[in-house]
């Protein structure tokens, strides 16, 4: 049978289950849309193919299934380079394609060229550049499964347009056969047995766990190991979610955002159990001090990531689910002790607080988004305050909820991650928690809410200032806020423009209402929260300090 | 420490600047990169050569691993092995020279590969050290021009680090 490269793309999608791509057409991708016309696809036409990576990055996380961008070639292609390395920090399986020009235009400059697998080598799991429409079958599967499996990724896959026209006898590629990928699942026995005698034997553990746990859906056996073993659980920003916030063993988020009690643990653990999780600086601040009592147990799909920002007593390289199961197997329940007091008595003695003045504060406006919404929706971020105050004051208790950008720290994820959400999710309530900086970076895709009825809700924490960065300011730079302030569109009439319902709210007594409002609604909305301008994020450890010298 | 690598990589495009990038990337020292394919068409072999302790170690190779075109990585280091490089030096040579730059090579096992007015061309192969001392006996002669491949090696004896015809991996 006859196919097109075009018709080949389309019922590989398919063929993996794709029901959704993200996308932006134009000249080298014309077969490609001419083929998407009639297929049994939902294509979302965002209005950057940014927001389209970001989308389909946004689309994974909520699902856990792979999200697929779709971009034409030179300026689509390079449009994308910021969503495809966000999805290679956080380990998200993206499968983006991208139109190219005629193979015989390759590498003369050509009009609208990019050389687009060069230029995302460092920022993808693999990628490929099909010059010949009999290779495009096997690619693209082999696309798919190296997104998905192992350490998930980013894969990207360039056609350039004369292969995507061309017409081929198609045939099956037949299983994926790469001698050199080979994830391993499962450590040895031995490894397993020497892991489950050190956890025995620990007098304090504590237990770090990161994206790894929500990606292979380990936050039962997570649950289930840290109650065994009474270790409490301190998690990472890519982590809330994978343990549930409200657990009395919960420590919520460490390092230099993270909480006293979360940060003090590490600090007098004897055992610190790493489960899916890479030692960002951000978590570990100053390397020589932290878990300075501590053996280290690190347990990772990705052997590259052992050993690679700190010394690792006991590696185990495997899935996390497999491993925790398997550990949990060979270990017995532990009794509480002064161990699990003293963790008590920290929760108590330092909780996550804020002072209340009158004013319009931004953790009262992210309590009023739990209460309102019970707890239950998903909540996307952009990046800079407004992010880790929802990390502190949301609690999240099922994994894949909490959703933003933590290696990159990609101003302007939220929105479109928000869309992609809301595309994954139809029946739940998506916020997107925003700085009024961040917003404006893709602010743009509110046309794209609009325009697909998703309701998606964002919530703008408006400082009139890049506020993460007027933080740093104050504390290292003596309060000389150097371009920080902003001034900003009247955000409630943008929203109106795009279609989307605005509001603006001022004061506390009506953040509940204005919140229940917008839940009323089944159109996007966009509510103009005006906070307490210098309100800083505390606690805070100062770049390269010990996770016990915190401020605030 | 220098430990010598023998990596095994699936001969599609791109597959040297994928090696080469991860190395630059994560700022690790290359002292010498050969690559050129084996008996199998499909597979090519890098003869790597890297500067580092045994943690910077651990990670090259772990980091090369997860390159999907990287079949096998060999730490060879503490092996028996053989290994060769290539030069080839053109020295000056005027008539009254040649005779004793004829015994040098001789001495080497050096070829004579081209003979001009002045000049010579001469090929040696050999490991590094050879190859230095031979580069060390032509220079007060004046080097005018000198190329080097990067070193190759194998594994003395019965042992190899190739992949076996069925595909699975062998050490013995
Ligand atoms: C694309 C991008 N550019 C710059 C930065 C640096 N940066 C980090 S936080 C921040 C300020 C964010 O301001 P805003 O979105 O208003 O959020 P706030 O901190 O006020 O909550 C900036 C500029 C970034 N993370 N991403």
């Amino acid at each position: 049978m006859k196919k097109s490269g075009a018709q080949i793309l389309v019922d590989s999608l398919l063929e993996q289950g794709v029901d959704t791509i993200f996308g932006y057409p134009g000249g080298a991708v014309l077969p490609i849309y001419d083929a998407l016309y009639d297929a049994d696809i939902r294509h979302i036409l965002t209005r950057h193919e940014q927001g389209a990576a970001h989308a389909a990055d946004g689309y994974a996380r909520a699902s856990g299934r792979p999200g697929v961008c779709l971009a034409t070639s030179g300026p689509g292609a390079t449009n994308l380079v910021t969503g495809i390395a966000n999805a290679y920090m956080d380990s998200i399986p993206l499968v983006a394609f991208t139109g190219q020009v005629v193979t015989s235009q390759l590498g003369k400059d050509s009009f609208q060229e990019a050389d687009i697998t060069g230029i995302t080598l460092p920022i993808t799991k693999h990628n490929y550049l099909v010059k010949d429409v009999r290779d495009l079958a096997r690619v693209i599967k082999e696309a798919f499964y190296i997104a998905t499996t192992g350490r998930p990724g980013p894969v990207l896959v360039d056609i350039p347009k004369d292969v995507s026209s061309a017409q081929t006898e198609y045939e099956d590629p037949g299983p994926v056969n790469l001698p050199g990928y080979r994830p391993v699942l499962e450590p040895p026995a031995e490894q397993l047995n020497r892991a489950a005698e050190a956890i025995a034997r620990a007098e304090r553990p504590v237990i770090y766990a990161g994206g790894g746990v929500v990606y292979s859906g380990a936050h039962r056996e997570l649950r289930r190991f840290a109650e065994l073993i009474l270790a409490p659980v301190a998690t990472t920003l890519m982590g809330l979610g994978g343990f549930p916030g409200d657990h009395p063993l919960a420590l919520g988020m460490l390092g230099m955002h993270g909480s006293k009690y979360a940060n003090f643990a590490v600090c007098e653990c004897d055992l610190l159990i790493a489960v899916g999780v890479r030692f960002d600086d951000r978590v570990t601040g100053k390397l020589e001090s932290f878990a300075p009592q501590a053996r280290i147990m690190h347990i990772d799909i990705d052997p590259a990531e052992i050993g690679k920002n700190v010394r690792v007593d006991i590696p185990l390289v495997g899935d996390v689910k497999r491993v925790l199961s398997a550990l949990i197997e060979r270990l017995e329940a532990k009794l509480p002790g002064a161990w699990q007091e003293k963790i008590q008595t920290w929760k108590k003695e330092y909780p996550i607080t804020y002072e209340e003045n009158g004013h319009l504060k931004p953790q009262h406006v992210i309590r009023e988004i739990y209460r309102v919404t019970k707890g239950q929706a998903r909540i996307t971020t952009e990046v800079g305050q407004h992010q880790m105050w929802a990390a502190h004051y949301y609690t999240y208790t099922r994994p894949r909820t909490f959703i933003s950008s933590g290696g990159l720290g990609t101003m302007g994820f939220g929105l479109p991650a928000a869309i992609g959400v809301q595309v994954a999710c139809p029946d739940e309530i998506v916020f997107d928690i925003a700085g009024d900086g961040s917003i404006q970076m893709n602010i743009q895709e509110l046309a794209t809410a609009v325009n697909y009825d998703l309701p998606v809700k964002v919530a703008i924490l408006d400082n009139g200032y890049l506020g993460m960065v007027r933080q740093w300011q104050e504390l290292f730079y003596n309060r000389r806020y150097s371009y920080s302030e902003l001034v900003n569109p009247d955000f409630v009439k943008l929203a109106e423009a795009y279609g989307a319902v605005g509001m603006r709210v001022e004061k506390p007594a009506d953040v509940r209402p204005a919140l229940e409002q917008a839940l009323a609604t089944s159109r996007p909305v966009l509510i103009d929260f005006i906070i307490e301008r210098e309100e800083n994020v505390l606690p805070f450890v100062p770049p390269g300090e010990s996770l016990d010298r915190m401020l605030g | 420490m220098r430990h010598t690598l023998a990596v095994l990589v699936e001969n599609n495009p791109g597959v040297l600047a994928r090696v080469a990038g991860l190395f630059s990337r994560r700022g690790y020292n290359i002292d010498s990169l050969a690559v050129g394919r084996t008996d199998n068409p499909a597979i090519s072999r890098m003869t790597i050569v890297v500067e580092g302790d045994d943690r910077v170690l651990e990670q090259v190779t772990k980091q090369l691993h997860k390159l999907i075109d990287v079949i096998k990585i060999s730490d060879i280091t503490a092996d028996e092995y053989v290994d060769r490089e290539l030069v080839l030096i053109k020295v000056n040579a005027g008539p009254e020279k040649r005779g004793e730059i004829m015994q040098i090579a001789d001495i080497f096992r050096a070829r004579i590969v081209d003979l001009g007015r002045r000049t010579m061309i001469l090929e040696c192969t050999g490991n590094e050290g050879k190859v230095k001392a031979f580069e060390e006996s032509l220079r007060p002669y004046g080097i005018k021009e000198l190329v080097r491949t990067g070193k190759i090696a194998m594994l003395r004896g019965s042992r190899y680090t190739s992949i076996n015809t069925n595909g699975s991996r062998e050490d013995e």
